[in-house]
């Protein structure tokens, strides 16, 4: 029982696990989407604690990790010029493009801001009319409404020197991507919360139905995240495969109508490649034509960047659920937070810096003593 | 980035024609835009990400996620000085100080937060 005494509730924990071992009868892979559920799950042994019948998988939910490279160079260019405030979240200073990264950039002279909100960014173009001030706006589902919001303010003020470097993805293209995938071995879903809060459940029934996996909406913390395998490997058991929410404090089935009209109207869809994975189609969002004079990609020439990923890199394979970020020879050796390879070891959300953090000491001897420490 | 945490709004007001709230996460304070949820009242809590709250959440279910971050150190993580935790990842020093307008750091009250 590692960890067990973190919980805030340990009985009502060993009474979701007791449940979880009493229905479970062969094995069974979930995946969980969201990388701040896979940091969860690391941080308290939840995969250690499960039956081992129950193979938890790391899907490809951490908006950073999953930014193309190619949008990291034209950050990285947009950001080292004189004339430009580039404001991004703090957790793209460091994520390698090719060479180097935003917090590199800064040193070298470049204006490159970390701010909480977007709005913030906006802040900062009013209040500096002479410069250009551009936002890095990535991320999933719950990020995008804000950011879209932003854009709107931008126009409705007449803010004219802020523009947004857009790179935002949408998770069920991505569920469809892996579940089409030859090699797949995912059987159920555990669905991310927060982009559930914005964009309620409805996609989710169709991918349900075509790929008969049951999708379970599930909460961040250790007992939702038990409480959503629970609600798997139940549904599995049963030959079931529906869409079911454990996470209704947080989740309306119609999420956020507001926030979801405001995405429609900044935002259109469009393919998106992810980091390691390769372009899927209707997977990301591009500002709107009507937002056209907002989109830094057009204000800014930034097209021709050649890239080049680390051949060692394997995160595309963690991403997908392929290969556990422990199985990569590369992997606290040739790649620490200090020294990353990939997004997936820098990311305060990424799979491999999750395991980075909570497992090294797992690490065969010699390579955990090359390993720099972190913490 | 991902994390969306809860808070419970303190006051509200509108700003440039937006409805803006401040916002207590454990002992940091924060301005929100409530545009997305604008029946939310001084005293309620909800779910909120980069600055926007999204989903409103009952008082017990705040409390416990907010104890539950502040335990595990996350609301560091979310709300702590980004540049400093990136000069540390990276073995380097701390960059020195931020432009003047530049989002202060919040007010963590890490000691508050810790001693909830």
């Amino acid at each position: 029982m590692k960890y067990i005494d973190e919980f805030q509730d340990p009985e009502l924990a060993r009474r979701l696990l007791d449940d979880i071992r009493a229905t479970v009868t062969r094995p069974w892979a979930l995946m969980e989407v969201c990388g701040g559920q896979t940091h969860s799950i690391i941080r308290h042994g939840i995969d250690q604690l499960l039956p081992d019948e129950v193979e938890l998988i790391h899907g490809p939910g951490c908006p950073v990790c999953v930014t193309p490279l190619e949008v990291i160079d034209k950050a990285l260019e947009i950001a080292s010029r004189p004339e430009v405030i580039f404001c991004s979240f703090g957790d793209m200073l460091r994520v390698p493009g090719t060479g180097r990264d935003l917090f590199q950039v800064r040193g070298e002279g470049g204006d490159v801001r970390v701010v909480y909100s977007p709005l913030d960014a906006l802040r900062i173009a009013q209040r500096n009319p002479d410069r250009e001030v551009v936002f890095f706006g990535i991320g999933f589902e719950t990020t995008a409404p804000p950011n879209a919001m932003t854009v709107h303010q931008a126009r409705k003020l007449g803010i004219g020197n802020f523009s947004m470097l857009v790179s935002h993805v949408r998770v069920p293209p991505a569920i469809e991507a892996i579940m089409s995938s030859p090699s797949c071995r995912v059987q159920g879903f555990l669905a991310a919360g927060h982009v559930c809060s914005v964009m309620g459940v409805g996609e989710y029934p169709e991918l349900a139905e075509r790929f008969r996996v049951p999708i379970v909406v599930t909460g961040f913390e250790p007992l939702d995240i038990l409480e959503g395998v629970r609600r798997a490997v139940r549904q599995l058991e049963r030959g079931e495969h529906t869409v079911d929410n454990a996470y209704a404090r947080a989740v309306r089935p119609e999420g956020n109508p507001a926030a979801r009209a405001m995405l429609e109207d900044v935002f259109e869809v469009t393919d998106r490649a992810w980091r390691g994975i390769g372009v899927i189609p209707d997977s990301g969002w591009r500002l709107s034509s009507k937002y056209r004079d907002h989109d830094a990609e057009h204000r800014f020439a930034v097209g021709g960047i050649r890239t080049v990923e680390p051949a060692e890199c394997r995160s595309g394979e963690v991403l997908q659920g392929l290969l556990k970020p422990h199985e990569c020879e590369a992997f606290g050796t040739l790649c620490t937070p200090r020294t990353p390879l990939g997004a997936t070891m820098v990311s305060s959300e990424g799979a491999c810096a999750a395991y980075y953090l909570y497992r090294r000491l797992d690490l065969p001897a010699a390579k955990a003593r090359e390993a720099s420490p972190v913490v | 980035m991902c994390l969306a945490v809860p808070g419970r709004v303190l006051d509200i007001e509108e700003r440039d024609g937006t409805r803006m709230a401040t916002v207590d996460f454990g002992g940091v304070v924060k301005e929100v835009c409530l545009e997305y949820l604008p029946d939310l009242r001084v005293g309620e809590y909800a779910i909120v990400h980069v600055g926007f709250a999204l989903q409103r959440l009952d008082e017990e279910s705040a409390r416990q996620t907010l104890e539950l971050f502040a335990e595990l150190g996350m609301l560091q993580e979310e709300f702590g000085d980004a540049w400093e935790m990136a000069a540390a990842e990276a073995g380097v020093e701390p960059v020195t100080e931020a432009p003047a307008d530049e989002t202060p750091v919040a007010e963590v009250l890490a000691e508050e937060v810790r001693n909830r």
